[in-house]
């Protein structure tokens, strides 16, 4: 990493229990892609990317020992790059964890970025870093998405349809989501605490605002691995 | 680490592969900025290759001319964000009297082995080169054709005898285009004689002589020596005239790549004693010298500019495909794919 300022910060979301991968106890960001764990691919990422100065994995507690261990063995030329710290019981706390723990050790001002990306999508790419970047210097807040595909249905009592939105004004959330740090929190601290309990995703707490959400065109590769198929799917993504 | 490919599969066929590098202490880890689609390139996209060639080097990802910045350097050699030129050509022994392009073992990004069309090449150092500050992309980007053009230049003065006062060169695309004009910067006193097949294209080459259509070169002097940049169907007849043309114990040069193999009027060949040589892509000291001609004869840029065509904004497997398709349309010049997956 070069002593150039960037002014923008990367926080990888390790903070799920992987209790939805199949029969494995493991947080599923530590299962093997190719010859490296999912995050650790996801990280080396943000590494080489090179326009952050500083990535922060935020991991359970119990998981961050095993986590600095295998930056040690995977990533050694990136640790300069790299700090672990908490994550929390919500992702809303997580992120929260992340924007204290940037404000505690790092030179935070009103311009400084906070990029914040799912362990568990390694393929990000080059391009949609940057424009995360980009747009949320520009508009304050970024989500990447992509355009649905599936017909999406709406049904409030879960038994009968109650709507069918027009699929040409409806996008799939993805990460990274970018925000202004500071913007950032102190939406989030402004949130009651019935807010907080629901809003569990960090740009639909600036829409609640009113505060504008730049949109980033994601990748269909850019895929999550959240079920036991899914990491089939990306193993079958990666060439010899 | 993670780092998308993209492979054409089969012609006119793209797809993303995520592959598994690990940038070593030795690595240079390049972002690709500005891609030049070369005409080897579009053989392979529009299936003009045997189909022996196709089932063997496909899928691979194409391209050969293109710069980028660097991101990351574990050998300290670059700053990251330095602008430099990737070379494709990448030795595997070192040989004191064959050049590394010529080595059969050497490998060759889009023959054989992955091109430029990724999210990042991992390359050794040795492979890495400096543009100057400030240097006009589009031109940049197909650096790799002007190093052709200097290797065979190189060659030519190490082969060719010393009277270099008439020179022709048979071929008005882009190839052409630049030996003739570094016939010129390298010749500054010699008479520069183009022999193209379209009156418009001619009009280009300024800085030459003459230029003159194929069909009706009874006003071409005898040359000194000749250049053959037409490659493809043009190569026989080129070939034909040139021996017509060249005064005796003359250098051929051949630089036009061709699929199948010309008929040469040896009987003519032998009786004036001429000397060809072939010229195929190029090595490091070629990029070091067209660099240096860079900056040490800026106008060159200039000239160079008038080769840039279409200019497309690259994102996905669409865009990609879109850029080779115009490609197929173009009048002349280099399409350039400004690289942003």
């Amino acid at each position: 990493m070069s002593n150039m300022k960037h002014n923008a910060y990367a926080a990888i979301l390790a903070g799920g229990s992987g209790t939805r991968m199949g029969s494995t106890d493991k947080p599923k960001q530590f299962l093997m892609l190719g010859d490296a764990p999912i995050i650790v691919h996801t990280i080396e990422k943000f590494c080489v990317f090179g326009g952050f100065d500083r990535v922060v994995v935020l991991c359970p507690a119990e998981w961050q020992n095993q986590m600095r261990d295998l930056l040690e063995r995977y990533l050694p030329a990136h640790a300069d790059q790299v700090d672990v710290a908490a994550g929390g019981s919500m992702r809303n706390d997580t992120v929260m964890n992340a924007i204290r723990y940037m404000q505690d050790n790092f030179d935070v001002d009103e311009d400084t970025v906070l990029v914040t990306h799912d362990a568990v999508r390694p393929f990000v790419s080059h391009r949609i870093l940057q424009e995360n970047i980009d747009a949320a210097r520009e508009h304050g807040a970024c989500d990447t998405v992509v355009p649905a595909t599936d017909t999406i249905v709406e049904s409030l009592d879960g038994a009968t349809i109650s709507a069918v939105p027009d699929r040409r004004t409806l996008y799939q959330g993805q990460t990274p989501q970018s925000f202004n740090l500071l913007k950032l929190k102190e939406l989030i601290e402004g949130l009651s605490d019935e807010e907080a309990a629901t809003l569990t995703d960090a740009c639909k707490i600036f829409v609640l605002r009113d505060e504008p959400v730049a949109l980033v065109a994601g990748d269909v590769g850019n895929m999550k691995i959240t079920y036991p198929q899914d990491l089939r799917v990306a193993t079958a993504l990666m060439g010899d | 680490m993670l780092n998308c490919v993209y492979r054409l599969v089969a012609p006119r066929s793209f797809e993303p592969v995520q592959m598994q590098v690990s940038p070593s202490s030795e690595s240079v880890v390049v972002r690709p900025t500005h891609l030049s689609i070369c005409n080897a390139d579009m053989r392979y996209y529009l299936g003009r290759r045997s189909a022996a060639a196709l089932a063997e080097k496909l899928p691979m990802a194409l391209i050969h001319e293109g710069i980028g910045q660097v991101v990351f350097d574990a050998t300290g050699a670059f700053e990251r964000g330095q602008q430099v030129v990737m070379l494709p050509n990448a030795p595997c022994e070192q040989d004191d009297f064959i050049a590394e392009n010529y080595l059969r073992t050497s490998k060759f990004c889009g023959s054989g082995f992955d091109g430029f069309m990724q999210e990042y090449v991992v390359l050794p150092p040795e492979r890495v080169l400096e543009l100057p500050a400030g240097i006009d992309t589009h031109v940049a980007a197909f650096t790799e054709l002007v190093s052709v053009a200097t290797h065979a230049l190189t060659r030519f003065g190490a082969i060719a005898h010393g009277r270099r006062e008439t020179i022709g060169v048979w071929g008005d695309g882009n190839l052409g285009f630049i030996v003739a004009l570094l016939l010129h910067v390298n010749y500054p006193n010699a008479r520069i004689y183009v022999v193209g097949r379209t009156a418009a294209k001619l009009a280009d080459f300024t800085f030459a002589t003459d230029g003159l259509l194929s069909n009706d070169i009874a006003d071409l002097p005898p040359v000194d020596h000749a250049f053959e940049c037409c490659g493809g169907d043009g190569s026989a007849s080129a070939i034909g005239q040139i021996i017509d043309c060249i005064r005796p114990e003359g250098t051929v040069s051949l630089l036009g790549v061709s699929e199948n193999p010309p008929p040469i009027n040896t009987r003519m060949v032998l009786e004036k004693g001429l000397r060809f040589f072939g010229s195929s892509r190029s090595g490091r000291a070629d990029f070091e010298n067209t660099v240096q001609l860079y900056r040490e004869y800026p106008e060159t840029l200039d000239y160079l500019r008038s080769l840039v065509g279409e200019v497309r904004r690259v994102q996905t497997v669409a865009d990609m495909a879109a850029a080779f398709e115009a490609d197929t349309q173009k009048r002349g010049g280099k399409t350039i794919m400004v690289w942003d997956v």
